[in-house]
Formats: structure tokens, sequence, C-alpha cells
């Protein structure tokens, strides 16, 4: 099946029922895309689908036909926030980072520490009390 | 330039960011097998039949005739196996292990276990085993409470607390040269070096631990990878190919441990000008049903039963017992959020008996330099309880605020706190925990056991070393933590991995830095070929303590907190909304700033979940809520704005006279926040606080005036 | 433990007819939309169904519009789709203001409307809304549409009256005059379960929904009539809290969802006077 991962149009083979974030780590060797809870709470899994941030432990593979996926491996390193998080603390363990920064990457240009907030209630940080992590947004968005 | 005290990119932060980090779950081996546990599914009884209900072919099966050593899973005490042999002591004991190639055969496994219940123990006052007992005493109580014009009594309780690392444990063992490398998600690779050792019946070099990059940890990463590691070990020497095996978020939430609950009773005399006399404290922990780590979670617990405060005459009682339920252990703090939150509750009810200014209270009895604790150690001149609490006080504006919320549907409230750094006075000793540095030529590298679970031990380790030996912070490498490398550094706990390994460290580098004397690295190296220096841990030499007595020098240094929280009612849904939590905290020195806040405010943030949200509802000896749609941990939307102040009152026998932080800051929201709710003017003595509870709170002056 | 995926199996229709014919022909097939419910299940191992159809392709399932005076939202219609809308917004903001409740933003960006109802869990926020706007579903099949009010649709806990060989097709909502009241209580500020959940329309007659105090959301005729009849907001509490029949379980108790229900009514009446 075919669809676009990380700006590149790949097939992959695989039960159409078998969920994106297996597909992304087994498949296609991406495992940045990390499983917390498998039941859509904690956002590790965030992947962006058509630029909009799902948790892939709830998307079955043939709902990915012609989509464009995004994970944090398609993030080009160099990205503001990639750098912001590591400066100012957003990243600890960094287990929930990679779905953060992708979550915190379709923000809204601007947002405002509320919006800010809200965007990011489906990512469960354990270690930052968030406040790295909104340090680092404000940094990035100064970059 | 130095690099102590400035924000330096953290070692790992890269890789962090950009998906490449490798945690267990990212990693396999060529041939490789997956493993489950098949666990027991009533509270306590007797294994009576297991029947395998599924095509076993190509299955590895394990049980515990498989261990080729003793089947314990060594740690204090060794009463707890890995694999359950007949007795079953609670509802998620580990009885049989299976491993398949794929993933999916195993999810399809049936085994079908029969029993012979046995009728569970869950209250843990009617326990029938007491794992541990421990008192402290001084001075003479009846005197004390002689001398009081007041005694002032209350029962608080604290609930169970689920670390919720983000990343579940998991493990790989490889057999590999007549033994067993072992991969996983962990804070202590020695303790797992040690209990494969026990289980296996190997000698040290044939076991061999390497801690993958940790999703977390909490201290729920502490003794319970020893159990999951054996595991492993067990299947992948029955299979001959490695084995995998991560625990799913229910089962990790079902069969790990937790905090201890307990219920902590305070019987206090004051004067009417509010000086402490006597305080009594009697403490019960539910320790699960196994030892774990539970008599030092108690240890620790009474040890911080008084509070920071000053009296002479006290007597702390701890027990901790069995119950049938999946054992407790390590969560941050260690025992000393659950008696501080009693304390600090209770001084609250002391200051609203006496009618007053609750911070003038807490001056009036905080401990300063020169007093003595509840077992006797003298304070240094670090000891800044009164500064921490004035600096709360004057930056929040505490008092006018209090007065100008009363009656409203915002309260106020603050706690002081302290926690010791580092293991107890004899635990270090007995640790003699090594850390060790090898010249490169670049600069060194670091070899501890200590590992990164997101705290930052990498990076605070480098700058200490980078500074001591003078040269930059890219300079130093630090080596994983892999037994074959690296010394037994002492468990990752305690707040002792800046305080005590990053000091045997900052040895290691002052003595390199004299062997190198004028000479370059690469002559060093040319001339005399590689240097390690391995330095041990050192008893400072004024510091004596007594397990027997439990009397002396408890902790090497103290950090000293002080947390103000605001937080508003909606008095439709008594729901509570922390708004704002100050937290004020002296940590000797701030290695790296950065850091050191980050462990501030996610302690905190774990604290204020502990305080209001985190509840384990356990029934039949199973948590019932064993999923994160139902155990409710902090979103961004439930987290208060932080604001973080760190004071720096130096220890001077911590690196660059650094104290320990990674615990101290779960020790007081909880308190902070129940006391912003008796501003509120509702009497709650337990957490969490859910809205049911609050519902349910009597009403503050009548409960007072009774 | 998971439910292993190499058992199961997904047909793929291209068209709502399609998918219409294939429950007919193939069924009993599970309905998938954005999967947010179906997948914790099987990811939970809790899903005995081995057999799913893939609805999310269907475009015309998607559409939110107005059309002769009846707001009508798609079956498919994602909860971002519905907060973006302005018909909702215009019509139906309770709608938006429950959508905003659910999840993440995750979540909201999969999970749809019809799944919701579909789902049937008794604590589905977007549910209280659609009973007190007096919503009707139109359920479509290979044999016709038919229309449905939807508080007629549920028969008991998670049982309706949707056939096997038949699909929630769109929600349609009346225009209403009143004014409308939402409000959640849930385990935490946000990605929570509901443990209280109330939706209202202030008109004459006014309507009331509650979710997560009975086996199904439900609609409170007897405090309506209380209401209705002049009766004050302290009787009409009194009324509500035997009207309902909330239980204890790991996320609250009987007496918080029955107080706090009795709460959320005098909050609505003062606020919407």
């Amino acid at each position: 099946m075919k669809f676009s991962l990380n700006g590149k149009t790949v097939d992959v083979r695989a039960h159409p029922m078998k969920r994106l974030l297996d597909v992304l780590r087994e498949e296609c060797g991406l495992t940045g895309t990390k499983e917390g809870c498998g039941e859509g709470e904690c956002g590790a899994c965030t992947v962006l689908l058509d630029g909009e941030p799902v948790n892939s432990c709830l998307v079955p593979f043939a709902q990915v036909r012609g989509v464009t996926v995004k994970t944090i491996e398609g993030m080009n390193g160099k990205h503001a926030l990639q750098e912001a998080f590591v400066t100012e603390g957003g990243a600890q363990c960094g287990i929930c980072t990679p779905g953060m920064i992708l979550a915190a990457a379709a923000l809204p240009k601007n947002a405002s520490l509320d919006e800010v907030r809200v965007g990011l209630a489906g990512n469960l940080c354990r270690c930052t009390g968030y406040e790295g992590i909104y340090r680092a947004i404000r940094k990035a968005r100064r970059a | 330039m130095p690099s102590v005290g400035r924000r330096v990119p953290r070692k790992e932060g890269a890789a962090k960011v950009t998906g490449a980090a490798r945690y267990v779950d990212d990693i396999s081996f060529p041939g490789m097998l997956h493993g489950t546990t098949v666990r027991s599914t009533v509270p306590r009884g007797e294994i009576l039949s297991i029947r395998h209900a599924f095509d076993t072919s190509g299955f590895t099966i394990a049980d515990y005739r498989d261990i080729p050593g003793r089947n314990v899973v060594a740690l204090i005490e060794e009463d707890q196996p890995c694999l359950a042999e007949r007795r079953i002591r609670h509802a998620a004991e580990p009885i049989l292990l299976l491993a398949h190639e794929e993933k999916e055969k195993l999810l399809a496994a049936k085994v079908e276990i029969e029993y012979r219940p046995q009728e569970p123990v869950y209250d843990p006052a009617r326990s029938e085993k007491t794992f541990k007992e421990i008192r402290i005493e001084k001075g003479e109580l009846d005197r004390g409470f002689r001398e009081a014009d007041l005694v002032v009594e209350g029962e608080y309780r604290v609930g169970l607390q689920e670390q919720l690392y983000i990343e579940t444990n998991g493990v790989i063992a490889v057999p590999e040269n007549g033994g067993v490398t072992l991969y996983g998600s962990m804070q202590c690779p020695y303790y797992v070096h040690k209990a494969l050792k026990v289980l296996l019946g190997m000698p040290g070099e044939k076991v061999r631990v390497i801690q993958t990059e940790t999703g977390g940890g909490f201290g729920g990463k502490e003794e319970y990878p020893s159990m999951i590691a054996g595991h492993a070990a067990i299947l992948a020497l029955k299979a001959g190919r490695p084995v995998k095996i991560i625990y799913d978020r229910v089962e990790d939430m079902l069969a790990t441990t937790k905090r201890h609950p307990g219920v902590i009773r305070h019987r206090t005399g004051v004067t009417k000008d509010g000086r402490l006399t006597a305080i009594d404290i009697d403490v019960l922990l539910d320790a699960g049903a196994y030892v774990t780590l539970s008599p030092v979670v108690l240890s620790r617990g009474i040890l911080h039963a008084t509070g920071p405060y000053r009296c002479g005459q006290v007597r702390v009682r701890g027990r901790v017992t069995m119950t049938n339920t999946p054992p407790n252990g390590a969560f941050r703090g260690f025992g000393a959020p659950q008696t501080q939150f009693a304390a600090e509750v209770h001084m609250e009810r002391i200051a609203e008996a006496l009618r007053m200014d609750p911070v003038r209270l807490r001056e009036i009895n905080a401990l300063r330099p020169g007093d003595t604790t509840a077992t006797g150690q003298k304070l240094g001149k670090d000891a800044s309880a009164l500064k921490v609490l004035r600096e709360a006080v004057r930056r929040t504006g505490f008092r006018k605020r209090r007065r100008q919320l009363a009656g409203s549907d915002r309260g106020i409230g603050l706690a002081l706190f302290f926690h010791g750094s580092g293991f107890t006075g004899g635990g270090e000793v007995r640790l003699a925990s090594k850390a060790a540095l090898e010249l490169t030529e670049r600069g060194a590298r670091i070899l501890v056991a200590s590992t990164e679970i997101g705290q930052g031990t990498r990076t605070m380790h480098a700058q200490i070393v980078a500074d001591t030996l003078g040269i930059p912070f890219d300079a130093v490498e630090v080596s994983e933590a892999d037994t074959a490398r690296v010394p037994d550094s002492g468990p990752t706990v305690a707040s002792r991995t800046c305080m005590v390994v990053g000091k045997i460290l900052e040895n290691c580098a002052s003595e390199m830095k004299k062997k190198l004397g004028k000479m370059s690295r690469k002559q060093y190296l040319a001339k005399h070929g590689p240097l390690i220096i391995t330095k041990e841990y050192e008893r400072p030499s004024e510091m004596v303590w007594s397990d027997e007595t439990y009397r002396g020098d408890a902790y090497g240094a103290y950090g000293w907190g002080c947390d103000v929280a605001e937080v508003e009612r909606d008095p439709d849904t008594y729901e509570i909304r922390p708004v704002r939590v100050t937290a004020v905290q002296d940590i000797g020195r701030a290695i790296h700033p950065v850091l050191a806040a980050g462990q501030i405010e996610g302690g905190t943030a774990q604290g204020v979940g502990y305080a209001l949200l985190e509840e384990v509802v356990m029934r039949d000896g199973r948590m019932a809520n064993a999923q994160l749609t139902n155990y409710i941990i902090p979103t961004t939307m439930d987290t208060p704005a932080l604001d973080t102040v760190i004071l720096e009152y130096p220890y001077e026998h911590g690196p660059f006279g650094a104290k320990g932080v990674g615990e101290m800051p779960i020790d007081g929201p909880a308190p902070a926040i129940v006391n912003a709710i008796r501003h509120l003017g509702l009497d709650v003595r337990e957490i969490p606080a859910t809205p049911e509870k609050v519902m349910a709170a009597p009403d503050l002056a009548r409960a007072e005036s009774r | 433990m998971r439910t292993a995926v190499s058992a199961l199996e997904l047909l793929e229709p291209r068209s709502l007819k399609e998918a219409l014919r294939l429950l007919r022909d193939e069924g009993p097939l599970v309905p998938l939309a954005g999967c947010t419910d179906v997948y914790v299940n099987l990811n939970f191992g809790i899903l005995p169904q081995k057999r799913f159809l893939n609805l999310w392709g269907l475009d015309e399932l998607k559409k939110i519009r107005v059309r002769d005076g009846l707001l009508s939202v798609g079956a498919l219609a994602t909860y971002s789709q519905i907060i973006a809308s302005p018909h909702v917004g215009r019509r139906a903001p309770i709608l938006a203001a429950a959508s905003r409740e659910i999840g993440g933003v995750q979540i909201q960006n999969r999970g749809t409307l019809g799944g919701n109802i579909a789902n049937g869990s008794p604590a589905g926020d977007s549910l209280p809304v659609l009973a007190a706007l007096d919503a009707v579903l139109v359920l479509a099949s290979s044999r016709g549409t038919r229309r449905v009010p939807f508080n007629g649709f549920y028969t008991g806990y998670r049982k309706s009256v949707l056939a096997g060989d038949e699909l929630i097709a769109s929600v349609e909502i009346p225009k209403t005059e009143g004014r409308q009241w939402f409000r959640k209580v849930g385990t935490r500020a946000a990605q929570a379960i509901s443990k209280v959940v109330m939706a209202a329309v202030r008109d004459g007659p006014s309507r009331i929904a509650l979710g997560s105090v009975a086996p199904t959301v439900i609609r409170l005729p007897r405090t309506e009539a209380v209401l209705a009849g002049g009766g004050s907001v302290a009787e009409a509490r009194r009324t509500l809290e035997a009207e309902i029949a909330p239980i204890d379980d790991i996320r609250s108790t009987a007496d918080y969802r029955r107080r706090v229900s009795g709460n959320l009514l005098e909050k609505f009446w003062r606020e919407t006077a």
C-alpha cells in the first residue's frame, strides 16, 4: 500500500488492521514513535496525518492509504523546536518527546499559553511538569 | 569556561529530540523471541493445577523448575519468588513464562490455572505479619506533654500512587558466553546484576547488565527490573535465544510496585505561644505481599515524620506490614512524602487550634543551624528552613494574599519540608559506592553505574568532572551503564547521584589532575599507558550513625523546601483546581540550573497529582483502574503554573556544594494544597483529595470547635 | 493483552452503497470510523468480533450542512470538524462545546459523532447534547433509510435499535430557539471520562439531558415537567435526584453524581435565567 512517509512515497505491505504505530516501528524501522499506553491517552505515539496530530496506536494501517504521514524522523533534526526542547528542559527522559514535538509543531502559530496547553492536553509528560515544554515552545517561536 | 552553574546542552539531548535514542523496545536481536508472563488471578491461595489450553508448538515455556539458581528476587530479604511454586500471596504473582518468535502467537496463548483460594488480608492494621518496626526516641515524651498547654491529635491517610513512567518496564536477555547479557530499562544495573547472579546461580562475570535509554523511573524501576530481568533470563537460557519482554500498560500497572499507602497518627504538645513541646507519631505503611524495599521506605518515612521542626521530646514509631496486594516499593520521596504530608497538615491544624498565623508557628519551630533533629543530628549552617520559608512567604505575599482570599472560592496554603540526601549514614557506608574516571586523549570518560533516567545524570556528572579537571564540558564522555565496564556506584535513587556519586567523581578528577601534573593527556598516555582512577565513597569523618538506636547523623545533608499553593474550588462540582504552586528549594548548588529546575517542576507536578488526582482503586486485591484512562495523572490542563526558586546554601561535602534535588520536590505539594483547601474551610486530612472527598469533607469551623 | 491482528478481517467498501451491501451480505461486521473506541478495545483484547468494515474513506458521510432548517452532521464528521464548523457554532454551540472536551486534539482529529453514538457509552460526551437538542438519527441500510429520534435510539446499556445491516448515516438537529447550556464534569481537566455530563436548553418547555448517571444517556421528563409547570428549581432538583440512577464505579460515587447533577441543574437554571 502506498502512502507518503516523511516526504517520500513508500510502498509498505502489512495487515490492514495492524496499528500504524506497529507498521512504522516494525515494517518501516522508524522507532522514534513510542508506545506509552495503547489506549490513546498518553500521546507518545503521536504522528501527523496530513499535518494533523493523531495517536498512531489507534489508526489501522488501512486508513493511511493516500495520506501523508510525518514522524519525528521526518523533522530535520535541526528544527527550532527540537533544539529548544534540548536547551530549555523540554525533554527529560525523552519517551514522550517525539510525540510532544510533533503535537507542538501542529500548534497554531503564535498560540497563547492557554492554546498551547489545550493543544498539548493529549500528550502526557511525567518528568517536566510541562514547564520546560512551554519554555521550549516559546523559545522556538523566537528563533 | 567553567560549566557548573551553566546551561550546557544535555549529553543525550539530540538523540532524544530526533527519535534516535534507543529504548529497550527499539532494540532487537537476530532470532529473538518475545516473552510474556502468566500471573495469578487470586490474591491468596495455592496453585492446584496448570493447563496449557493452546497449541504449544514453537513455544518456550518455563516455570520455577527452570530456575538454575535460587528462586528469589534477591534484594533486602529473599522472600519473594521470581516464579510462584505453590503459594500465591497477591493477584498478579508471576507463575509461568511463555516465549515465541511471533508476538501474535503469544497473544492467543491461554493458560488455565486452578487454585485453592484462601482468605486474603487487605488491612495493614490487621496483618498477621510485620515486616519491620523502627522507633526513634528523643528526650522524655511525658515531660514534653506536661509542659504543653494544648495537645493536638490527628490521623492522616495517604493512598497508593503509581510512578507512571511513560515507558513501561521492559528488558531483553541474550544468552552468550555461557551466561546472560541483559539489556533493559532500569535505574540500578547492579541490583539486577546481583539478582540475576542469585537466580541463575552464576558468578558475576557471567552476568552482564546494560541499561538502555530509560523512559522515566521515579523509583518504579529501582527494584522491579530485577523481577522482569529474571523472567527474560530464565526464558532465554531455556530457549538458547534472546528473549524480549515488554509490559503493556495494563500489566505494568497491575503487577509493578507503587508508593506505599499509609496511616499516620500525630499527637503533639504545644505551648500557648506556639512552641512544640512533645511530638508523638505513629506510622503504619502497607507493604503488600513481599518485603521488597519496605524497611528502607519505612526508615526514610519515620526519619522525616516530624517535618523540619525542633522539639526536645520526640517519639516516632513505625511499622510496615504484609497484605495480599502486589508489593509496594520505591517511588520518588520514598516514605517522606507520606509522613511529611501528615506532619504539615497537622502543623496547620495546630496553628488553627492556637488561632495562630501558620507562618509564625513554623518560624517559631523550624530547625535552625545548630539545632538537633529527632535522631539527635546537629545541623550545619546550611540548614535553611527559615530561609526557604521566608522567601516563599515574601515571593507570594502569602499573608496578604491569605487575608485577601479569605471567604472566597480561592484558598492559599503552604508546606515546609526537608529531605535527606543519599542513603542513611549507615547505608552509604555499606554501599561503599565506586566511581571511576578514565583519561582519554580528548579529556576524560566517566565510568559510573548511575543511570540517566531523564534527570540529567550524564550531563551533571560531566560538568562536575569538566570543571574539576579544568577542561571543556564537551571533552568529557560518559560511558553507558554497563556492568562489564563500570564499577558499582550504588543505585540511582535517594537523591544521591549528584551529592554522593558526583562527589566521588570529583575526587577521581582531582586525583587525575594531580597525576597529570604539567603533562598533556597525550603525553601522559604515551608515557604511562591507560589511566583509570577509581574511588570509593568516603564517609565524612564527623558523621556518626547507629542503625540499632536510630541515633546520630541520619543523612549527610538535607535539602530544604517551602511550597505555597493557591487553589480554586468549584462550588458546583467540588473540584479543586490548583492555580499556582511556588516552590522554593535549597539544593546546595544547582550544578545545571535547567536540569535542577526540571527536577523541581516535575516533582512538584507529580506531587499535585498525588494531592488531587491520582487514586489507585483496589478491588479484591487488584488495581481496578489499571489503564491510563482511569488512573488519572495531570495533563497540561491539570498542572498549575509552577514558579520555581532555587536557593543555594552549600553542603561542604557535596560536589561544588550540591545536595540532593531529585526527591524533595514531591514532599511539599500535597500538604500545601490540602492546607490551601483547609483555608477554604474544609477539613480534609486524606489524599488524594478528590472531588468526592472534598464534597464529604466537614466544614472546618464546626470540625475544629468540637 | 492485545488482540492478534492476523485473525482479523477488514472489508473496504468504496461507497456508502457498497458498505451497506457488505453489511447485508457479509455481516455481522463492526463498522470502523476513527477507531478511537474500537482500537482501544482491540488493544485491551476485549473485542470478540473479528470482522470489520472500513468506513473512513466515505467522504459522503463527513459533511456538515444546513438543509430545510435542519442542521445535518454526517456520522463521520470528526470532533475537529464539528468544532470548526460555523453551522454548528450558530445552530448547536453546545455540540461544539462537548466536542472540545472530548479527548485531546489527537482524539478530536479522529473521533466521529457517529462513532460516539454507535459506541453508546453512557458517558459519551456528545450524547446529552443530542438528547437535549431532540436530534434525529438517519439510519441507512440497503433497504433504504429511516429516521429515529435520538431519544428513542438506546434500549439499554450499550444497546440500541440499530439493526445489524444498518449504519448511522447522519444526525439531524432541528432549529433550537432557547439558550443552550453544557457542562462536563470529568475525572480531570482534559482528556477525561465524564463523571457527570449535562446538556440543556432553556425554553418553554426546557429540555435537560444527563450522561453517566444511568445505563444510557437520559432525558429528564419529570424534572422538565416540574420546571415547565412553574415549579421551583429546588423542587426540580428533588425530582431530578429521584429520576436518575447513578452508581458507584471506579471513577466516582453515586452520591457525588447525584449531588453534582442537582448542582448543575441549579447552575443551568441560574445561568440561563
